[in-house]
């Protein structure tokens, strides 16, 4: 239709400002998926660190703050659990399997967790993957380590590379346990979670690194050596956290209660699930802001957007005039100027679409890398889909706001021009 | 999509005879411009008859745009009785006001006439895109594109003047007469061309005029054409001062 092609090429006359409008929604466009996009994969790697884990034992405290530190490595713990609690618990009936994690110690930046081989078994990542050696195997020797993806790429260590390890968390170690060097004797593959960036031993070999230390600090004049230190019984008095699976998750919460209930010492287990739930109820208020900040960047350039073709209306009251003389309805005009913005808005959107992805594709390594986060690379689904749809419902109804004007404009002047 | 019922051009050839309405017939009519300085015009009696060629005479300031609005339906009488081609346009809807326009009145403007960027042929065919029964005669001939370039070669221009560039590189002359194919085409029943010839000079003005009226007479078309140079009148049939049959008044020197 020779209408059709007019506003096109009245468009194409306009190119500048076009392109840059639609660029404008574009980044916009992009902006809003791309937040959505980190919020969701933020959510399945926090997701996806724990499965298969029905509770997590710790000392008394809140369950975001024992989650975050027995699961994701992040904060300390505010104590300890006894040995002899431990054991309470695994002897109860409803357990399937436990397994206990020490936390303390780091080596150059990465922590070191303390655990039994069972972890290697028990641990399962999203949705029930359990781990797997790249080389090596789990570790035998007192004073073996297994380390995971990213210690073994950062600091360049592999099977078999002597390591020693620090007391504390800083990367830079002011105590070094430097009589007892560790052997790399296994090699993870990489999982997207927390474990790459963490070094296991057995809970013997924490015991053993801290047999002659108190308080912290080496105890002058006796050193006990490695050798003499694999002939000794290494008890754990102590632990960080256990993880436990019952044989039927119908106990679930009556051993919880019962953890936390447990008269000896003051404990804490949580329901993974449930803990996370908690996690994105106090992070949700960020998220919110976050999603509110990028749909404003939307209203912003659909903004931009209807300034522009507000701008262009006056130059344009000579093809308006010249339309109306030829018989075009003012309702002609109006449904002119709307396309126009349903045209702009939907370019903008389709190039937004576009350059997220391109931009996922390739960014996606180095945010796997830099962030430990993988976005998920699928087609946008249907909530992305309405939203996508909601834009350009909004750039239409902003878009009327020109065309009201131009339908006002172009009954009032009719045929007559003024310029 | 229905078609107002409109007449069409024999039925309003057979009703040309003397007291019958022609092209236009005003009586009593009247209209005031809204606001507080409202301009009015009113007209006590003004008619057209078909095939008649028109020259109006109406300087700035005379209400000449208020008269071709009425005219073209673009505003319609407060009061008395206005008809086009029999037609009383102030009972048509406004959509069907805008339709009765696109389909029986061609209007060439003073001056930028054509949709800049739009190529020569789309803004002569531009008009059959709003009216049927015009888009109908031309496609009886052909397409509507050899309809197109056969007013433009009947009206001057060659074809490597106008093929593959946009209007806007046009000359004013050619403009003009472009602006010309885009009225005369699927052949309305009424030509209103407002000062079409003020911005040429006087050679081009006698060889638009020429190209015009051949076209107009070759279809049998009424043409009313403004114009303040009063020289041209020995080319019309009759010669009419708009100050003459209006009256015209601002609201603010009313007593």
């Amino acid at each position: 239709m020779i209408v059709a092609r007019l506003a096109l090429q009245s468009l194409r006359n306009r190119l500048g400002t076009a392109l840059l409008t639609i660029l404008a929604i574009a980044v916009s466009v992009m902006l809003l998926l791309g937040v959505e996009k980190v919020r969701m994969g933020a959510r399945q790697s926090f997701t996806d660190t724990i499965s298969g884990t029905d509770l997590v034992v710790g000392a008394r405290s809140g369950a975001i703050q024992l989650l975050l530190y027995s699961v994701f490595r992040i904060g300390n713990a505010t104590n300890n659990i006894t040995w002899k609690s431990y054991e309470d618990i695994a002897k109860r009936p409803e357990v399937d399997w436990i397994v206990p994690m020490s936390l303390g110690d780091s080596h150059r930046g990465f922590r070191l967790l303390g655990t039994t081989a069972d972890y290697f078994k028990r641990y399962k990542y999203r949705h029930g993957q359990p781990l797997a050696f790249a080389a090596g195997d789990p570790f035998n020797d007192l004073f073996d380590v297994v380390i995971g993806a990213d210690v073994a790429a950062t600091l360049g260590y592999d099977v078999g590379t002597k390591i020693v390890v620090a007391h504390g968390l800083g990367s830079v170690a002011f105590v070094e346990h430097e009589d007892k060097p560790f052997r790399v004797a296994g090699v993870l593959q990489k999982t997207g979670t927390p474990v790459d960036r963490t070094l296991l031993v057995s809970l013997e070999a924490i015991e053993a690194i801290h047999i002659d230390w108190q308080a912290g600090m080496p105890v002058a004049g006796e050193t006990i050596s490695a050798d003499a230190v694999r002939k000794m019984t290494l008890n754990p008095k102590a632990i960080t956290a256990a993880m436990v699976g019952l044989k039927s998750k119908l106990s679930t919460f009556k051993l919880q209660r019962q953890i936390n209930e447990y008269s000896q010492e003051p404990l804490s287990a949580i329901i993974p699930g449930a803990a996370l739930q908690e996690l994105w109820g106090l992070v949700g208020t960020a998220e919110t802001a976050l999603s509110v900040v990028s749909a404003m960047v939307v209203a912003t350039a659909l903004l931009g957007m209807v300034t522009t073709i507000l701008t262009t209306l006056n130059e344009r009251r000579r093809e308006m005039a010249i339309l109306r003389s030829v018989g075009a309805r003012p309702a002609t005009i109006l449904g002119l100027l709307s396309t126009e913005a349903v045209v702009l808005t939907t370019a903008g959107v389709a190039l937004g679409v576009i350059l997220l992805y391109t931009a996922l594709i390739f960014l996606n390594p180095a945010i796997d890398r830099m962030y430990g986060l993988q976005l998920n690379i699928d087609p946008p689904a249907a909530r992305e889909w309405l939203t996508l749809a909601a834009i350009v419902l909004a750039g239409f109804l902003a878009g009327l706001i020109p065309a009201l004007r131009a339908y006002r404009l172009s009954v009032a002047d009719g045929m007559t021009v003024r310029t | 999509m229905s078609t107002p019922a409109v007449p069409l051009p024999e039925s309003t050839k057979s009703t040309d005879a003397i007291g019958a309405p022609g092209i236009i017939s005003m009586s009593g009519v009247s209209f005031t411009w809204p606001g507080p300085h409202g301009f009015s015009l009113s007209v006590e009696s003004f008619s057209l008859a078909a095939t008649e060629r028109v020259l109006l005479i109406g300087p700035s300031g005379s209400g000449k745009s208020t008269f071709l609005s009425l005219l073209t339906g673009i505003i319609t009488p407060s009061s008395g009785r206005l008809e086009v081609l029999g037609t009383d346009i102030a009972q048509l809807s406004n959509a069907a006001r805008d339709r009765f326009r696109a389909e029986h009145i061609g209007i060439i403007f003073q001056m930028f006439n054509l949709l800049p960027y739009g190529s020569v042929i789309d803004n002569v065919v531009l008009p059959l895109s709003f009216a049927e029964g015009r888009r109908a005669r031309t496609l009886a001939r052909g397409t509507s594109e050899d309809e197109a370039r056969r007013l433009l070669t009947s009206l001057g221009l060659q074809r490597a003047d106008y093929e593959n560039v946009p209007a806007a590189n046009l000359s004013v002359g050619q403009q003009q007469r472009v602006a010309a194919a885009r009225a005369l085409i699927g052949q309305p029943e009424l030509i209103i061309a407002d000062e079409p010839t003020s911005a040429l000079d006087r050679d081009l003005q006698q060889a638009f005029l020429d190209l015009l009226f051949a076209e107009i007479e070759a279809a049998g078309t009424t043409l009313i054409m403004v114009s303040h140079d009063e020289s041209l009148g020995s080319r019309f049939d009759r010669v009419v001062r708009l100050n003459e049959i209006a009256i015209t008044q601002r609201k603010g020197n009313a007593s």
